[in-house]
């Protein structure tokens, strides 16, 4: 997944943590801490951060996959990933076409988009009703 | 069945989405989509889903005057196409030549219309620049471009000029400028406080074009989710964003193209490509001596992107031409450097961090006095510039 862009391009062509990829690895780190001392989250949107080519695709392989990885599909696609760092999520949304639209890492115990929603939750109930009613 | 369009303006976008069976958690959704292309923090997920599900549907009117349709191309091309699709259902597209089905006195019609019924809180998007020379060079149902914005602009709300030709003149006000090209800018400085012949007086006597808003989002084109950003920024907040000095959206036209360029490090330590196919292009070092105008260059091109995010085109390996700038085109040859580094840049960055800033700093002095020498004597890109 790393490789052809950092080849094709060459900018960085070594294995050392260097350009943006360091500094966020240590923000994601004292968000951690954050989470841990003070119960706050944190959001960091990828889309904001000006990374060279192949540095967001090896942030991704050192965050790696953790113990959940689940799917939502709510106007298109959106993978929400517990990286193998636990309470760091990488959360992408995708559009019908499975363009990406976002990528976030959120520092937090449950990313807010995996919560049921009450208003949700408030519709899905009176459907139910409505059709145990009908029997 | 009669669609009633007055009950669907009242509507907010919160029942608007949810009469299209979209889920809060969809909502939540967009909202984060929303917040990243408005270039906002995420922080703000919260405050944009509160005003989001208030927000109204606003009547928008598009005048293209002279211009090449490559703005249209591109907001059309913009690829976040669920979210995008949202904003276009959540604002009311009354008029836009290219886009609209009908032609004619139907087309005007719909324009008049929707200005009357829309009077004072319309968005007015301006695609192109404004002739001034003779009127006969561009009219749209025998009325002169400069008579339409005029009309138009008096009953808006606010005025968003994307790109380069409508923000700056672009392209047709380049020397020698043939049309008589202004800006929107420009044409609201000189008939701010006029009244216009041909224009019927009640549509002037409500609002005092100088006293409008002007927001613009130059570039040749603009990025598409710039100016998605910028139209849903005022869905949203019901506010313009804060501007520059230029009536540019800070948000996406707050840092140079230099200072947010993956390459920066490279020109930092003095490591420049001298031609396109020497060893340093194909080590993806710094184009600034290639002709790179992103020291002097506004936008959100070097973290945004273009094509679904690809790249951009120091990232392709081209020099930025400085395009969401005024006058780019006349500002001297795209591969002419902007000045020869006249000091030991790698030599500043290794011994002191200020050295390379007041570095930065110089040639940015320098760089102003020659882009100003060179409009003055319309210099223009030679064959030798290319061969570089």
């Amino acid at each position: 997944m790393s490789g052809s862009s950092l080849e094709q391009f060459n900018i960085q062509g070594s294995n050392e943590l260097t350009w943006n990829v360091m500094p966020l690895l240590h923000q994601i780190k004292h968000a951690m801490k954050n989470l841990l001392e003070n119960d706050t989250n944190e959001i960091i949107d990828l889309r904001s951060i000006p990374l060279a080519p192949g540095e967001e695709d090896r942030l991704l392989e050192i965050l790696g996959e953790g113990e959940v990885n689940a799917q939502l599909n709510a106007l298109g696609l959106s993978d929400v990933i517990e990286t193998q760092y636990t309470g760091v999520w990488m959360i992408t949304h995708h559009n019908d076409e499975n363009e990406i639209i976002s990528r976030h890492i959120e520092i937090t115990r449950m990313p807010d988009i995996l919560l049921s929603q009450e208003e949700d939750i408030s519709l899905a109930y009176d459907r139910l009703a409505e059709s145990l009613d009908e029997e | 069945m009669m669609i009633d369009n007055k009950n669907l303006k009242d509507k907010t976008l919160g029942d608007a989405l949810r009469s299209q069976g979209i889920s809060r958690r969809s909502f939540l959704k967009f909202c984060a989509a929303t917040a990243s292309m408005m270039a906002l923090p995420p922080s703000m997920i919260p405050a944009i889903a509160e005003a989001l599900e208030k927000a109204k549907k606003p009547s928008v009117i598009w005048l293209s005057f002279q211009e090449c349709t490559g703005c249209t191309e591109s907001l059309t091309r913009a690829h976040t196409a669920t979210i995008e699709n949202l904003i276009f259902d959540s604002i009311s597209l009354d008029y836009h030549h290219t886009l609209q089905a009908a032609s004619g006195e139907a087309a005007e019609e719909a324009r008049t219309e929707a200005m009357k019924e829309n009077w004072g809180e319309y968005l007015l998007v301006v695609d192109g620049s404004i002739p001034t020379k003779d009127m006969g060079y561009s009219t749209i149902a025998g009325m002169s471009n400069l008579d339409m914005f005029l009309e138009t602009a008096a009953g808006a709300a606010a005025i968003i000029s994307v790109g380069t030709c409508a923000a700056f003149g672009g392209i047709p006000h380049a020397n020698p400028n043939p049309t008589g090209a202004y800006s929107v800018h420009d044409i609201i400085k000189q008939y701010g406080d006029r009244e216009v012949e041909g224009i019927s007086p009640e549509l002037v006597s409500n609002g005092r074009l100088a006293d409008k808003p002007v927001i613009t989002v130059p570039g040749c084109p603009p990025i598409p989710v710039v100016i998605t950003g910028v139209l849903t920024h005022y869905l949203t907040f019901g506010a313009i964003p804060e501007l520059d000095h230029l009536g540019r959206p800070k948000a996406f036209y707050g840092s140079s193209i230099h200072d947010r360029c993956y390459r920066r490090p490279f020109y930092d330590k003095g490591l420049f490509a001298e031609t396109f196919d020497d060893e340093g292009a194909k080590k993806g070092w710094c184009l600034y001596k290639l002709g790179c105008k992103g020291p002097t260059t506004y936008n959100a091109c070097a973290t945004t992107k273009w094509n679904n995010g690809t790249s951009f085109p120091i990232e392709s390996g081209h020099p930025c031409l400085g395009c969401s700038e005024p006058d780019f085109w006349d500002g001297g040859g795209f591969y002419k450097a902007l000045s020869i580094p006249t000091v030991d840049i790698a030599g500043a960055a290794i011994y002191a961090a200020a050295g390379a800033a007041a570095a930065g700093v110089a040639l940015g002095a320098l760089n102003k006095n020659k882009k100003q020498k060179t409009i003055s004597e319309h210099s223009k890109t030679t064959i030798d510039d290319l061969e570089k």
